[in-house]
């Protein structure tokens, strides 16, 4: 196995008094792609949202246990939510740019977290993100033309360009290609194939299909506790073993597509 | 969510299966048989049939790389598919071992001599009884019946090196008898390969089933022992 990238100890997630995910143990590697699959509602999205502090502008959400990152637990008080934010960024599963240009959306982002770089420096910057994400050749001619102009999956590209730019260590991906057609899906894939040489890579996803093609590894969620309403991890492997034997019969069912 | 219409087509691929491999099990029992009784018509059916036998395999193997194709088969259904081509493609082989001694029996045409071993027949029979038990393995999911079945491969092992034996002495006894011998020999020979090919089917059902992919065939272990008197089970031809 890699060496671990995010480690999570005993991680429980809360809505108010609702216990979401339950007692979660998992190390996710580094450097590699980490599918999270499950049924509907079984807190698929909410697991991903606490691994970088992201719930917390939920109210009423609260999380126990630890995420280890670096040797650091993200949820010790001493830690800057925003900083996590910055070195685990994420990527949602609605296109979201900013109504501003291409250009703008990268380097408004870059502002705010302190670039001090001159127009030139700016320009090298943007260029670098927008090539990481695979948008360059398309979008070089037309930079400052608003980012709502692109196609769906390009804006998901431009989202993604916005997070590298930002110089992340791990990208969160919580269904990053649901909105988009085969195409543009299978490019948001083969980016995340590229993406994972520089940077760890979690993500959510609906299609178990997309989970096979794309991950490393996969982490099976499934309901459990006290009248099946909190969710858990139930197995974690390579996604091959997943995926062509799982050990779990509750994974094979879903899997499948027998489940419930 | 259900898959009732994967678990539909699964259900027609194993029941293809369990038909070709009942063709192949008459196809042992009929060339064995026509063999010792020197038929050569019944031969010709049986190399006639071996057709029939072909295109079965390949319409399965069409069924199920659709069905991979269309309905994305994952884990325990993958698995069953994957071993489904290769029992098929099994079946096929034994099929020509099949084909084979009805080939043998008519290329020997009308020559009398030495007589067609009675164990030819008795391998014949207990590898047709392995293959059919090895295919209610599979479609049953027994692992226990599939992981026992190997074992009674030396029993055919054991007929072959009789059949070996005596005919050894029979070219000692007539050496111009040699050409007969090959013949005769050759047919025991696709037998006792026939049944190591229902030990592959006996592996594939044990993949399918856990996931486990263990080798089964115990003759090579065998012969490595110096003073096993096992003649090497492959064909000099």
């Amino acid at each position: 196995m890699e060496p671990v990238a995010l480690e999570l100890r005993n991680l429980s997630v809360y809505y108010g008094a609702f216990l979401a995910v339950k007692d979660v143990n998992l190390a996710i590697p580094r450097h590699q792609i980490t599918a999270i699959i499950g049924p509907s509602g079984v807190g698929k999205s909410t697991l991903l949202r606490a691994l970088n502090r992201m719930n917390e502008l939920v109210p009423g959400c609260r999380t126990e246990g630890e995420v280890l990152f670096d040797g650091m637990n993200i949820y010790d008080p001493r830690v800057d939510p925003v900083e996590v934010r910055r070195r685990i960024g994420m990527v949602f599963q609605k296109p979201n740019p900013f109504p501003k240009s291409i250009y703008e959306n990268i380097a408004w982002g870059l502002r705010i977290n302190g670039f001090r770089g001159n127009r030139a420096q700016m320009d090298e910057a943007v260029e670098g993100a927008l090539r990481a994400a695979a948008l360059w050749d398309e979008v070089k001619d037309k930079l400052h033309q608003s980012g709502l102009s692109l196609s769906g999956g390009q804006q998901q590209r431009l989202c993604i360009a916005r997070v590298i730019a930002l110089q992340p260590e791990v990208i969160l991906l919580d269904e990053p290609a649901s909105a988009l057609d085969p195409i543009a899906t299978l490019k948001i894939e083969e980016l995340m194939r590229e993406l994972k040489r520089d940077y760890t890579i979690v993500i959510v996803t609906h299609n178990m299909q997309q989970a096979a093609r794309v991950s490393d590894y996969t982490a099976m969620m499934m309901l459990t506790g006290e009248g099946e309403r909190s969710g858990t991890v139930i197995e974690f492997d390579r996604t091959k073993t997943i995926f062509t034997n799982p050990r779990d019969k509750r994974t094979e069912d879903y899997v499948t597509g027998r489940f419930g | 969510m259900t898959r009732k219409i994967l678990d539909q087509q699964l259900r027609e691929v194993k029941e293809k299966l369990l038909i070709l491999g009942n063709m192949v099990e008459r196809a042992l029992l009929e060339s064995a048989e026509a063999f010792r009784r020197r038929d050569l018509e019944a031969s010709r059916r049986v190399v006639e049939k071996d057709r029939e036998i072909n295109d079965r395999r390949f319409a399965l193997e069409a069924l199920t790389i659709g069905l991979i194709a269309t309905q994305q088969p994952v884990a325990g259904d993958l698995r069953l598919l994957a071993a489904v081509l290769e029992i098929a493609g099994e079946l096929e082989r034994i099929g020509d071992y099949a084909k084979g001694i009805a080939i043998i029996n008519i290329r020997m045409g009308d020559s009398p001599q030495p007589p067609v071993p009675a164990e030819i027949a008795m391998m014949s029979q207990k590898a047709a009884d392995m293959l059919h038990r090895a295919l209610l393995a599979f479609v049953n999911r027994d692992t226990e019946a599939a992981r026992a079945i190997p074992q009674e491969d030396d029993e055919v092992d054991a007929l072959y090196l009789r059949i070996y034996r005596d005919l050894m002495g029979a070219v000692i006894r007539d050496p111009s008898a040699i050409e007969q011998v090959n013949w005769l020999l050759w047919a025991a020979h696709n037998l006792e390969r026939a049944a190591d090919r229902v030990t592959n089917i006996c592996e594939r059902t044990v993949y399918a089933i856990t996931g486990e992919m263990t080798e089964m065939d115990a003759t090579w272990d065998e012969l490595e022992r110096e003073d096993s008197g096992l003649p090497r089970p492959r064909s000099p031809f």
